[in-house]
């Protein structure tokens, strides 16, 4: 069912942008940032009220190498591409890289058979650096792994970056360029005629090409563009369990299960904010919006978990979450260009987007540069954002903060205020959380809740005090 | 050179009775660390529960109990430094602190650790469903109403039957929210009888042995699915979940450090001078064990301080630890180590016990196998359960209460 149009913003109606793109995932968030690199005027158009509001909110932060991803696909170019953007980009926009490492974990001889494969995939796939590890050497680079480990391959250069701060980064700059994010714009409908003429539940919006970055809704964003669908997405479910930053001493590196034909399996690793992460699970579903967590799984979670790092065991569980990944009917990226309607489909990004969101931000460019645009790249400017991650100095430790609002996670006064009057501003208390880290810590806003619900009044769509909602 | 003789890090009950004493007892520089802007701890934001009975033989409410322990703080001369953070606790009694100026450490002879207490989140309860906003624990609710005014729902459903859960009940009626229905897991309701029967009079339906299976909401809460004692399913629309209880122990800066915590009470171990096996560590209050009132928590900050004056004053090298030991379904033991040596009178005269489930049977406390006390009867979760620490348990091989089910 198509939602109905409502008149709230009709201030863009009058504008015409050269690109609209559709969806605020991280995909979208880094095309936006480097079509505004190239000289165009981009308008953002995200259903939910935030950036990052579907699938990219619940990832394992792994800027992956592509040591595994399918030997000569558009996605291992991709991959190799975004990585090596994000790494020398990162020190402009202040973006983190915790450089962990990865050990991809054979517990059995079935599995370690397979280890030999894998690296050898991995060489073909152009990543030098692993290495292929007895048990005992792999333990010795990391001895909180259990005995049981018969072996593993190192994969050097697999690390950890901070998943929330990265696209909101991308955003920011393309928002300094010009770039309009217009949020709580659900497409209803798109329509060329020349220029695409894109309905949407917050105003009509006109552009002269459109890029579909919707994630879970890439197959029926494409539907309401007019196109017959060419990839169906089938949503796959991910919980994860966040444990307590005193689990971070056992875990200094992310630890890879041997992949199976249906899954990457069940990760254990660091987060760049000093936690652990176990997870994700894998579980088809039809539902495109409810994610939820279960009880059972979180619990086989936390088992598997103990058994990788025993000393995980009765580790204090911090956060559980689960997130939905936009799987389609086949492994692939499903990326689709059609030049005659000025159009560019991004789907299908499975669970290797962050890692790729930038090579498949210059890949949509090229595709575009195709369409006869006429574009001049302009200079980046200069964006920084604040650090959430326990790599680099924080605010807490600089003078003036104001006060520390979050214990758990330290977050400050002077940093949650700083997000709310931010360029890109969280539309919801998720995303004052995921620029802020306040309320994420062990304990879940017993002690900070109330004192955010006062700080966000009248700034949040859905506020946290009862009868707040904004006028 | 130490920044202060003693530090003392919260200024709740315990922390704040600690202090004051280790000041009666002629300690020199005492010197109280405090992360939010008042002293009080939990008890800030309880505006309707009455402390100060046993401490100070009066009735406070709420903020009033805070600032008659900032009172008491001041008249004894301790050094309190509200909005310091301690960041991290190292050995031999140094400290990492955030302040609203920057960081930095501090070094004293002795430092008090007594950081509290706080209810189980969501999260870690792992309760399936959606994450929707409106899913809060008492301690929030209760800063909500006390310091902003704020509500964060209207009809909620309530998890959790202990004395904070009626505290939470009340809270709600008081301000406008009337609890959908409230649900204990377990068979029986925590709070003892009289009150237990309170949210039934108030017309508020309570089950036992339900629990909660499902929240469902996109962004506020919408419903929540209960699973019934006899299976059955049902569901309640509803803006929001209020957990109550299970409380645990604050007990990050001891996770992080060399110390850690005992299994059983998620808090550091004590012997009975409230000392840790780290010399130069003590704690006290309800990091010790969850959950104690506050009264409790002042009575026992206050022996601990002047244990610690005297251990001070002494000087003595601390003697051998020993473990107590015990069988379940007790959950945890406090003090769960015992001293060899020190001074004759602990600050702990019981161990105090806790029942993780409701059991029938004979509880025991042996001294290398003999015999010293022994009780029978049901034995109720979350009770607070004490038995006297004979003096001969200082030079016993083994310190053991046991355990006998009767089915």
């Amino acid at each position: 069912m198509r939602p109905e149009p409502t008149a709230r913003d009709e201030s863009f109606d009058n504008g015409r942008f050269d690109i609209a793109v559709i969806g605020a995932g991280v995909v979208g968030c880094a095309v936006v940032r480097r079509l505004a690199l190239a000289g165009a005027k981009v308008v953002l158009i995200e259903k939910g009220s935030d950036i990052l509001s579907g699938a990219s909110k619940a990832n394992s932060a792994i800027l992956h190498t592509g040591f595994d991803a399918p030997p000569g696909s558009l996605e291992l170019e991709l991959i190799k591409a975004g990585r090596e953007e994000y790494l020398s980009l990162r020190p402009s926009l202040g973006l983190d890289l915790v450089k962990t490492g990865a050990l991809v974990c054979a517990w059995n001889d079935h599995e370690a058979e397979k280890l030999e494969a894998i690296a050898t995939q991995g060489r073909e796939n152009g990543v030098s650096n692993l290495a292929l590890l007895s048990g005992a050497a792999a333990r010795a680079t990391m001895p909180g792994l259990s005995e049981r480990l018969v072996a593993a391959i190192e994969v050097a250069d697999e690390h950890i970056i901070d998943p929330w701060t990265a696209p909101l980064a991308y955003l920011t700059q393309g928002v300094a360029l010009g770039a309009r994010f217009l949020r709580n714009a659900e497409l209803i409908e798109g329509r060329f005629d020349g220029d695409w003429r894109l309905a949407t539940t917050a105003g009509t919006v006109t552009a002269g090409a459109v890029v579909n970055t919707a994630g879970l809704y890439g197959d029926i964003v494409d539907g309401r563009l007019g196109f017959t669908p060419e990839f169906e997405i089938r949503p796959r479910k991910g919980q994860f369990v966040v444990l307590d930053k005193a689990a971070y001493a056992h875990v200094p590196r992310i630890v890879l299960p041997v992949p199976t034909e249906i899954t990457k399996g069940v990760v254990v690793c660091p987060t760049a904010f000093g936690n652990v992460l176990i997870g994700p699970t894998a579980e088809e579903q039809a539902d495109r919006v409810r994610a939820t967590v279960e009880t059972e799984a979180l619990e086989s979670l936390l088992a598997r978990g103990a058994q990788i790092v025993p000393a995980l065991a009765g580790m204090p569980v911090t956060a559980v979450y689960a997130g939905l990944r936009p799987a389609s009917e086949t492994k692939a990226y499903r990326i689709f260009c059609r030049p005659e309607q000025r159009a560019v489909t991004l789907g299908g990004i499975r669970s290797t987007g962050l890692s790729a969101a930038l090579g498949l931000a210059q890949h949509a460019l090229k595709l575009i540069e195709g369409f006869g645009l006429s574009l001049s790249p302009v200079a980046a400017p200069a964006v920084r954002l604040p650090n959430l991650t326990e790599t680099r100095p924080r605010d807490w430790q600089q003078p003036d903060h104001g006060e520390i609002v979050c214990h758990c996670e330290m977050a400050t006064r002077r940093e949650i205020e700083a997000a709310l009057i931010s360029p890109v501003p969280p539309g919801d208390f998720g995303g004052l959380r995921r620029r802020t880290r306040a309320g994420m810590g062990r304990c879940q806003g017993f002690y900070c809740n109330a004192r955010l619900a006062e700080m966000t009044r009248g700034k949040l769509r859905e506020p946290l005090a009862i009868g707040d909602e904004p006028s | 050179m130490s920044d202060a003789d003693v530090i003392v890090i919260g200024g709740g009950p315990a922390g704040v009775a600690a202090a004051v004493e280790l000041r009666r007892h002629g300690v020199a520089r005492v010197v109280l660390l405090e992360r939010e802007a008042q002293l009080g701890g939990a008890t800030r934001h309880c505006s309707h529960s009455p402390f100060g009975m046993r401490d100070f033989h009066r009735v406070y409410f709420g903020a009033a109990y805070g600032k008659r322990l900032e009172a008491e703080a001041a008249r004894a001369g301790v050094e309190v430094r509200t909005g310091h953070s301690v960041v991290r606790i190292e050995a031999g009694g140094r400290v990492d602190l955030a302040t609203p100026r920057g960081v930095g450490t501090l070094q004293a002879r002795r430092l008090l650790i007594a950081t509290g207490a706080r209810e189980t989140p969501r999260a870690a309860r792992l309760v399936s469903g959606d994450r929707p906003i409106g899913v809060v624990t008492t301690g929030s609710l209760q800063a909500y109403v006390a310091f902003h005014g704020l509500m964060p729902f209207r009809r909620p459903l309530l998890v959790g039957s202990e004395l904070v859960s009626l505290s939470a009940v009340l809270t709600c009626l008081t301000h406008g929210a009337r609890p959908v229905a409230m649900i204990e897991p377990g068979p029986h309701p925590l709070a003892p009888a009289p009150l237990a029967w309170f949210p039934r009079a108030m017309g508020i339906p309570f089950h036992c042995g339900a629990e909660l299976v499902d929240i469902h909401g996109a962004s506020r809460v919408e419903d929540v699915t209960l699973r019934l004692r006899d299976g059955t399913l049902q569901k309640h629309a509803c803006d929001g979940v209020l957990f109550t209880g299970r409380f645990t122990p604050e007990a990050a800066l001891l996770l992080q450090s060399a110390i850690g915590v005992d299994p059983g009470s998620s808090g550091p171990a004590i012997d009975p001078y409230g000392r840790t096996a780290d010399p130069h560590l003590f704690a006290a209050g309800n990091l010790l064990r969850a959950v104690e009132t506050a009264g409790w928590s002042f009575r026992e900050g206050r022996a601990v301080g002047r244990a610690m004056a005297q251990d001070l004053a002494d000087g003595c090298e601390p003697g051998a630890l020993l473990p107590v030991t015990f069988d379940p379904p007790v959950k945890l033991v406090v003090p769960g180590l015992i001293r060899r040596g020190g001074p004759a009178k602990p600050a702990f005269p019981d161990f105090q016990l806790r029942f993780a489930r409701q059991a029938r049977g004979r509880l025991s406390l042996a001294l290398d196998g003999r015999e010293m006390w022994a009780q029978e009867k049901t034995w109720r979760p979350e009770r607070r359960v004490v038995l006297p620490i004979p003096p001969a348990a200082q030079t016993a091989g083994r310190v053991h209460i046991g355990f006998e089910e009767r089915t």
